[in-house]
């Protein structure tokens, strides 16, 4: 069935991209001004009215033509080829291989260290696994191409943000969890990384004073091989064309850490996941592009968290990283488990109807579910408007505990919980 | 002149890339049944809605109808086959 797609001038490129990728180049499209969102009714007609930003042509004219004008030889044959990347480069100085990494958005723009031969080889140690061995796929959303990549190139990357061998098992299990910590969409999201078990001890990870800091190699090298994985395994993460967040965020440097399960008064939150003590496990957690923060538990702490629940993004819930000192004093009031916490803060984090329905992401991905009925959504578009309504389920949130004891600080970062792997089978 | 140095590739390895031909257009819309399938993006019924309004006031004889997935950004395989038993084209739209 002959189509036309319409998109927002901003995203010309990445169609063209994902136009090629799909082997259709020519598939007919036709483009408004950025943005929709917010615009009236009679704003949006004069859209339709008006001109293609990227033709310069009527925009009708486009949609009707694409619809109508014949096929011609391109058309219908589409394009087909095959794609590879090199496993070696050409030799060349350290400073023009420095230079190429930049000019190719290989780097997060700090200086890499060069993927030299022997220092991939000896990173390799650092797993059982063969170099050839296919890790997985990434994409920069779902709805990329995804691309393929082995055991070397994951090394290739961890050496480049300079890990050490010793690291290697959990930069593996990063890169097989699938989910990208570059993340294309226009919201800007981080991927954040939690690890438990045995492992955290083995590599000399910090989990105590500035554990969310860059006071830590192994905490800081691990996040920042997980961003650069990303990026060059999955096909990019350029502005444009594999990235489109609007403001970016400072979490896709590095954002990784352990928590400090043996100063925890609670369960470890790999063992909350199904995992026994003894296993390494990295969690990752899709969001980062919300933090708060706070202290306590004073003597008005349920006024703060609701205060700070209802300023969190309402379709993002958030992972919340507590102080020792913060969770036990969760304790001394009866939070003796993170469950019984989480349902406390799951049953008052609730905003009334009217605010929780003007948000752009709830309206896009959560109304029509409301609409066709699927709790527990339809019951919140039922509610009046100044009805206030829970925004999270008790599965929404997660609690981790690291930190320094040199405060009873909180910190919640819109994290939702994605996946749990095992870092001992990428020993 | 400088040390050389070879190293490593850090991309991963692209799918290979399959051609696919467009569908056969068409001659003209009118007396087609034209779908504008909202994608359900905040703000998409709206400007839907303009578009088929300007159907009716430009292209009368064109049948443009709105029809809208049951969920944003996952794939409805009842709609599509609506699409295709009932329409002639689509028109799909527009997000952000």
């Amino acid at each position: 069935m002959p189509t036309v797609a319409v998109h927002t001038d901003k995203f010309a490129r990445l169609v063209t991209a994902t136009l090629l990728a799909n082997g259709m180049p020519t598939a007919r499209q036709a483009y408004v001004p950025q943005p929709v969102v917010g615009r009236t009714a009679a704003q949006l007609r004069a859209y339709v009215e008006g001109t293609d930003p990227v033709s310069r042509r009527p925009f009708m004219q486009e949609v009707i033509e694409g619809l109508c004008r014949p096929l011609d030889d391109k058309d219908l044959k589409g394009v087909s080829f095959e794609r590879s990347t090199p496993r070696l480069l050409a030799p060349d100085s350290e400073e023009n291989l420095q230079k190429l990494f930049i000019d190719n958005s290989w780097t997060d723009f700090l200086p890499v260290t060069l993927p030299t031969e022997e220092r991939v080889d000896r990173m390799l140690k650092g797993t059982s696994h063969a170099p050839d061995e296919v890790v997985g796929r990434l994409s920069p959303t779902a709805f990329r191409e995804s691309w393929e990549f082995t055991v070397e190139k994951v090394a290739v990357n961890a050496v480049m943000a300079g890990c050490r061998p010793e690291y290697l098992p959990v930069v593996l299990a990063l890169a097989a969890s699938g989910q990208t910590a570059r993340s294309s969409s226009t919201t800007s999201f981080a991927t954040l990384a939690l690890v438990n078990g045995p492992i955290r001890g083995e590599i000399g990870m910090n989990s105590g004073i500035g554990v969310l800091g860059p006071f830590n190699h192994a905490n800081t090298t691990i996040g920042r091989a997980y961003n650069l994985l990303s990026q060059n395994l999955q096909g990019g993460s350029v502005p444009g064309d594999t990235y489109m967040g609007s403001l970016g965020n400072w979490y896709n440097y590095s954002a990784a850490f352990p928590e400090a399960e043996e100063r925890s008064p609670w369960q470890p939150f790999h063992v909350q996941k199904g995992f026994k003590t003894e296993d390494s496990v990295v969690s990752v957690f899709f969001g980062g592009r919300y933090t708060l923060a706070g202290f306590g538990p004073r003597q008005t702490w349920q006024q703060e968290f609701r205060r700070a629940f209802a300023a969190c993004e309402q379709h993002l819930a958030p992972l919340i990283v507590m102080d020792p000192i913060c969770a036990r004093g969760f304790v001394d009031l009866g939070f003796d488990t993170k469950e019984k916490l989480i349902a406390w803060f799951a049953d008052h984090a609730r905003l009334s109807a009217r605010e929780y329905w003007d948000n752009q992401w709830i309206q896009t991905l959560l109304r029509p579910l409301a609409v066709a009925g699927v709790e527990p959504h339809a019951s919140r578009l039922k509610a009046a408007p100044d009805e206030m309504i829970q925004i999270y389920e008790p599965g929404d949130i997660s609690i981790a505990v690291a930190g320094g004891e040199t405060q009873g600080a909180w910190r919640m970062f819109g994290g939702w919980h994605m996946k749990s792997v095992s870092i001992d089978e990428w020993r | 002149m400088a040390e050389q140095f070879t190293v490593h590739d850090p991309r991963g390895f692209p799918p290979k890339v399959t051609g696919k031909r467009l569908a056969p257009r068409l001659q003209s819309l009118d007396g087609k049944v034209v779908y504008l399938v909202d994608c359900l993006f905040d703000n998409s019924e709206v400007f839907m809605n303009q578009l088929l309004d300007w159907f009716g006031e430009h292209l009368p004889a064109v049948d443009a109808r709105i029809i809208k997935p049951r969920q944003s950004w996952v794939d409805d395989p009842e709609m599509r086959a609506k699409v295709e038993a009932d329409g002639n084209a689509a028109i799909l739209g527009v997000g952000l």
